[in-house]
């Protein structure tokens, strides 16, 4: 899956600067790809860092696994083929958390040692079992209470009311979230049986 | 209010999270600094994924292929009455954080942001997110080659994220 869009971006994409004689830029495109994700891995290294450093600290004395089995009525009817209890729930409920307060940068290192919990009760290894589909849709329908960068991109251009679009934007995550989770149901039945 | 509570989030928890350590009588220190540690493992495996799949969005986006394409469609997009500001950004939404945030700058510049375009693009980037970042990143990080529906279901969420977006927006604000 991920094969074939990759080779469609790169191909379409090449072919389409050949067409255009837009080498030159196709030539700056390559090459700022190394600096864009070596920029990127340098901003989330430390951030993750610290975050796996505090989240070992909650491992160690007993509040994740504590924090999991109080969440772990809700979080079990999103994702029944968890253990009860499992450290991962607990991950999971804090990227959940810090994600709705809008601060995307935390969340990923909770997403991430989640996934890799996730990845410990997994039987096989190289596909992705069905909790890490339904976690991955949880992210990417982009869920939050506080769209921070928005919020002081309007304020930037000088919004009258640079907040009035906080609750349509719930309201329309909302909707994204209902509708990933439902298809990620529907299709994960095909999967199974 | 939101704003603060925001602010108060992350203080809050690293306060909870070392209290509680103090509490059960651990060695606090030592502990984050071995888990801080676990970053690295993790950054290394992250690092091949994250250059691949931005070489591949970064040739795909900025080739024009994707803008050509739009063009074209634009009497469709108008026969739809949707803006045709607003298709772009919808369609680079899941694949490139970075460029819808500079087509919203750009709507917010050239339109206001208190108009109806101004608004809907704020609500449409703040109610969807990066699908194939994300999925680069996690997938990734753990090494997991089959994604089975993962992209399907994530692409859905987004469009519609996409279409609420628009009604909402409607409704909220009229046209």
């Amino acid at each position: 899956m991920v094969n074939k869009i990759w080779g469609f971006f790169i191909i379409s994409g090449i072919c389409f600067c050949f067409i255009t004689g837009k080498l030159e830029l196709l030539n700056k495109q390559i090459l700022d790809s190394t600096k864009q994700s070596f920029d990127m891995i340098i901003q989330i290294f430390p951030v993750m860092a610290l975050w796996m450093g505090i989240m070992n600290i909650a491992t160690v004395s007993g509040l994740l696994k504590k924090m999991a089995y109080r969440l772990s009525p809700f979080l079990t009817k999103l994702f029944p083929e968890i253990p009860k209890g499992h450290e991962s729930l607990s991950y999971i409920a804090s990227n959940i958390i810090v994600n709705l307060f809008g601060l995307g940068n935390a969340a990923t290192p909770f997403g991430l040692k989640a996934m890799k919990s996730l990845q410990a009760i997994n039987p096989k290894k190289d596909t992705a079992s069905c909790s890490m589909v339904t976690f991955l849709v949880l992210n990417t329908s982009g869920m939050t209470i506080v769209p921070t960068t928005i919020i002081s991109l309007r304020m930037l251009h000088k919004s009258v009311n640079p907040t009035e679009i906080v609750f349509p934007c719930i309201l329309a995550t909302l909707c994204a979230t209902i509708a990933g989770l439902l298809l990620d149901r529907i299709l994960a039945r095909r999967y199974y049986h | 209010m939101i704003q603060l509570l925001s602010n108060c989030v992350i203080p809050l928890m690293v306060l909870l999270v070392v209290g509680y350590g103090i509490y059960k009588k651990i060695d606090i220190y030592d502990v984050f600094i071995e888990g801080a540690k676990e970053s690295f493992g993790m950054m290394l495996s992250l690092f091949p994924c994250l250059l691949g799949m931005i070489l591949g969005i970064n040739i795909f986006v900025q080739s024009g292929l994707l803008t050509t394409i739009i063009d074209w469609m634009n009497p469709l997009f108008h026969f739809l009455n949707l803006p045709s500001e607003i298709v772009p950004m919808a369609i680079l939404r899941p694949i490139s954080g970075s460029s819808t945030l500079a087509l919203l700058n750009n709507v917010l510049m050239n339109y206001g942001p208190d108009s109806f375009i101004g608004r809907l693009a704020s609500v449409i980037q703040g109610s969807t997110d990066t699908t194939f970042y994300i999925i680069t990143l996690y997938f990734g990080s753990i090494g997991i080659k089959k994604i089975k529906h993962a992209l399907w279901a994530g692409l859905f969420a987004d469009l519609i994220g996409i279409i609420a977006s628009i009604v909402v927006v409607s409704i909220f604000f009229g046209r």
